[in-house]
């Protein structure tokens, strides 16, 4: 080959040179997308530990100018995770399971599956205005229960697709052997098949709780916000990530702090919450 | 290579040795392959022990054997294909044309133009049956449109293809059937003007009418290239190589001219698989 | 599960028990078609919430609503030509970005990268969408704007000044904050989505043709571009339109760093809003059902666009699945 006339050198060497480009590049591209992640942690963990301390965890947001904590918000934000949780995830559960179980081959759950996933991506701020219509203007005030409300609408479609997909990893053998005992579909499901994903439903309740920790723009025309401490539900309910938007956006230094402060504490949790996730699905794998 | 039918003891067909000799006299041959002392491992497992071989200029050879013998891994060792999988390496020495291909400083890009390879699964590019050709020939030469032309044309002649395609060249490569992928991947490889050919049991996954074909192929091309075929089907290395090489966990157990090898083994362990006794 | 005993005699107390059975097995079943179906209501509740919440606006303005750039509370006029203009441009300035760095480092990831690296960078990378968009949006206000308007944009600025089409797209004032701003950050939101489509899109290349493609002396970059990346052509599209969506969608990382003008700039170094930026800061000051229909109707608008990229990214995404078996 190399003794034919035909052969090109100058061409051969050229596709080395755009192979090293190509490489070298690649090397690059992947050196730039972490060096952002490095950057942003790095700035956002300088800037929270800064403003880390007790108070943060035990008073409730100052007013402008003077010092304070992040109680109100933290408090604010957990009880709303958890009341949206507990509407969004039987609901999400449920729906998983028929998409998984009972409609297999069914025109509705193609359907149902589509509409999900493009809600997975839906953007966070229309749920907003959803949720505006249908529960704040009709009750004429904001309210945590609203807020509550938005935010189980971003858990559904994430509990639905992992709930989903961890079903359909559970074998059918084992559907197979429980349905040779007689056992009736319903509690093969319950029983069984949930028993064995269980694992992976937990994982999705993870990321739904993750997803929705850093969630501003629902809660920013449903819950609003709250200066006080509040366990009122039917009432402005403070919440971290709606404070961060207002202490950031705003030209007091102490209030820029908690803002970085609770920055970092989102992310933390979120964090974490992903890690804990990832290692249930790996342990089970 | 015309095989004077016969039958043996057995009842097998197989050649009769007299008509081959006379043209693999080993002295008047010319050496295209030299393995020496060839090791191969994955990992820590090694998998080929040993080997020594000689691969014939414009001959046939066939690497036989029953599974996990090592043929393939030897055949992927001729192209530096096991570089693509870290992990996997070769010792000893692998003379080609006077030069070790096993050298880690050599042009792999060359060599494996130099040695094409066709796969037992065909494995058209997603691209029009003219642009799976021209592509290779474009890799190393630059030439007018006319005259890539002509190039894809020749290949596919060659390749006994051309007149299946010749309308639809610009049709996609995948719409082929089975066979006609098969052939559009030696024509490919052909038209990159190799010097060696080496077939993974390249017929495996076709049906008998194509098999048949691409045999036929295979006993053309050989008066131009070098020919190194691996098959699990005995009755295709007898009707198509001049050399057989069988194989045994790892092993190069017996090599010679095919019809040797199959009329008077040398090892029993030749004879039993011949035989059909195992693998 | 009660025990049943196999007499005669106890068939009677069988039957009952399977027809207990029966109804908790229809009542299930019931049950999850009803959460599956409020799935489908979600949707069809949304898109009837914020049609009916905009005809206000659509009546008073009607369709020209989406061409007209003046929005003034006070005179209560209201167009949404620079919301959706800030929403396209930005989210182009990200995918001009996102898809070849995100593609590369998926290239990087599948062919180049050594194999007990590839997970943990492929986690790190991860990362960067699982950081909440709030925190973009603070780092991008106090970190990357100011340093984009001491070191970049005024470079930007000098060196485009006088090139006839560039000097209009890059003209000062440099205010750090602004559409490529805001721009850039959706770039780096996004990219980590194209690049885990596209990584599981190049892996699942059969090797065979890979090696076929090896076999003919191809480098690694040509197997990647002539082979690879033609193979996954539908699922790395797929992968695209579905990061275009979320920029489209993205709202709290946009709001801290696009500047919040409700004007349309040749320049885009000059402040804009997109679609949610608008609803996210005016909402609740909005006074006045036609300043509140009006942001409504803007979120129509969005929904209507981001709904058409992720139904077309998923259904690529389900050829793919399904041509795989």
């Amino acid at each position: 080959m190399a003794t034919t006339s035909s052969f090109n050198t100058a061409l051969y060497g050229r596709r080395r040179v755009k192979n090293i480009v190509a490489k070298s590049l690649a090397y690059g591209a992947t050196a730039f997308g972490l060096g952002w992640l490095v950057l942003i942690l790095g700035v956002l963990v300088y800037n929270g530990i800064g403003g880390l301390s007790l108070d943060v965890f035990t008073e409730n947001t100052p007013p402008p100018g003077s010092d304070g904590g992040l109680l109100n918000a933290i408090v604010g934000s957990i009880v709303m995770t958890i009341l949206a949780i507990v509407i969004g995830t039987p609901i999400g559960i449920l729906a998983g399971t028929y998409l998984a179980e009972y409609g297999r081959h069914s025109k509705l759950a193609m359907i149902v599956r589509f509409i999900n996933d493009i809600l997975l991506s839906a953007p966070s701020v229309v749920v907003g205005l959803f949720i505006y219509e249908i529960v704040v203007a009709p009750m004429g005030h904001f309210s945590g229960y609203a807020g509550s409300v938005a935010l189980a609408v971003i858990v559904i479609p994430v509990v639905v697709r992992t709930t989903e997909d961890m079903l359909r990893l559970v074998p059918d053998t084992l559907r197979e052997a429980a349905a040779s005992i007689g056992l009736p579909r319903s509690m093969m499901i319950m029983r069984v098949a949930y028993r064995a994903a269980s694992a992976g439903i937990v994982t999705g309740i993870l990321l739904a709780v993750a997803r929705i920790s850093g969630e501003t723009a629902p809660l920013l025309f449903t819950a609003l916000n709250n200066q006080f401490f509040s366990l009122n539900m039917n009432a402005p309910m403070p919440s971290l990530p709606v404070v961060i938007f207002q202490f950031a956006l705003s030209p007091y230094e102490e209030w820029q702090r908690l803002a970085w402060t609770g920055a970092l504490l989102i992310t933390v949790t979120v964090l974490a919450l992903s890690i804990i996730a990832r290692s249930l699905t790996a342990r089970k794998s | 290579m015309t095989a004077v039918a016969n039958t043996d003891a057995a009842g097998t067909t197989v050649a009769t040795p007299q008509v081959m000799h006379a043209a693999l006299d080993a002295s008047k041959l010319k050496e295209k392959i030299s393995i020496k002392n060839l090791e191969f491992f994955y990992g820590d497992h090694r998998a080929l022990k040993s080997i020594n071989l000689s691969l014939y200029a414009n001959k046939t050879t066939a690497f036989i054997g029953p599974s996990g013998c090592g043929k393939s891994t030897l055949l992927r060792i001729l192209n530096r294909m096991y570089d693509l999988y870290p992990g996997q390496r070769a010792t000893g020495e692998v003379s080609f044309d006077g030069e070790n291909l096993l050298r880690p400083g050599i042009d792999i890009n060359l060599l494996r133009a130099r040695i094409g390879m066709v796969f037992q699964k065909p494995t058209p590019f997603p691209m029009s049956i003219y642009e799976n050709i021209a592509f290779g020939i474009r890799l190393y030469e630059r030439l007018p449109k006319s005259e890539i032309d002509d190039r894809v044309e020749h290949s596919l002649r060659r390749a006994a293809l051309w007149d299946e395609v010749k309308d639809k060249l610009n049709a996609t490569g995948l719409g082929l059937s089975g066979g006609q992928q098969q052939r559009l991947c030696i024509a490919r490889t052909v038209a990159v003007k190799p010097e060696v050919i080496l077939f993974d049991e390249p017929c495996s996954a076709l049906d008998p009418i194509s098999t048949a074909k691409i045999e036929e192929l295979i006993d053309e091309l050989k008066q131009d290239y070098t020919i190194v075929i691996v098959t699990h089907n005995m009755q295709q290395a007898a009707r198509v190589s001049d050399f057989t090489t069988f194989m045994y966990l790892g092993e190069l157990i017996e090599f010679g001219p095919t019809a040797t090898v199959f009329t008077t083994p040398r090892d029993k362990r030749t004879q039993a698989y011949i035989t059909g006794r195992f693998g | 599960m009660t025990a049943t005993n196999v007499t005669a005699g106890s068939a009677g107390s069988r039957a009952a028990v399977l027809k207990r059975f029966r109804s908790s097995d229809s009542t299930f079943r019931l049950l999850t078609l009803l959460a599956a179906l409020a799935v489908l209501l979600l949707l069809s509740g949304t898109i009837l919430s914020l049609v009916i919440g905009s005809i206000p606006a659509f009546r008073a303005f009607g369709f020209s609503f989406v061409f007209t750039e003046v929005w003034n509370p006070v005179t209560e006029q209201f167009g949404a030509l620079a919301p959706v203009y800030g929403t396209l441009v930005t989210s182009f300035i990200a995918m001009i970005i996102a898809v070849p760095v995100g593609l590369m480092i998926a290239f990087f990831l599948t062919e180049l990268c050594p194999k007990p690296l590839r997970r943990p960078i492929a986690i790190a990378i991860e990362l960067l969408a699982g950081i909440p968009s709030i925190i973009y949006g603070i780092w991008g206000l106090f970190v990357f704007a100011p340093f984009l308007q001491k070191n970049i944009q005024p470079f930007l600025i000098d060196t485009f000044d006088g090139v006839p089409g560039l000097q209009t797209l890059f003209a000062g004032p440099p205010y750090g904050i602004g559409i490529l701003t805001a721009g850039f950050i959706l770039a780096i939101m996004v990219l980590p989505f194209i690049t885990a489509i596209s990584r599981d899109v190049f892996d699942a290349v059969p090797p065979v043709l890979k090696e076929a493609t090896y076999g003919l002396g191809c480098t690694t970059w040509e197997v990647f571009k002539f082979v690879v990346l033609p193979f996954t052509r539908v699922g790395v599209i797929g992968g695209v339109m579905l990061g275009l969506g979320r920029a489209l969608g993205e709202t709290m990382a946009v709001t801290f760093v696009i500047g919040n003008a409700h004007t349309v700039s040749a320049s885009i170094l000059q402040p804009g809003t997109t679609i949610s930026a608008s609803i996210a800061n005016e909402f609740t000051e909005a006074v006045g059902d036609l300043y509140t229909s009006s942001l409504i109707a803007l979120g129509l608008i969005l929904f209507f666009i981001t709904f058409c990229v992720l139904a077309a990214a998923r259904y690529m995404l389900l050829r793919i699945q399904r041509k795989a078996g």
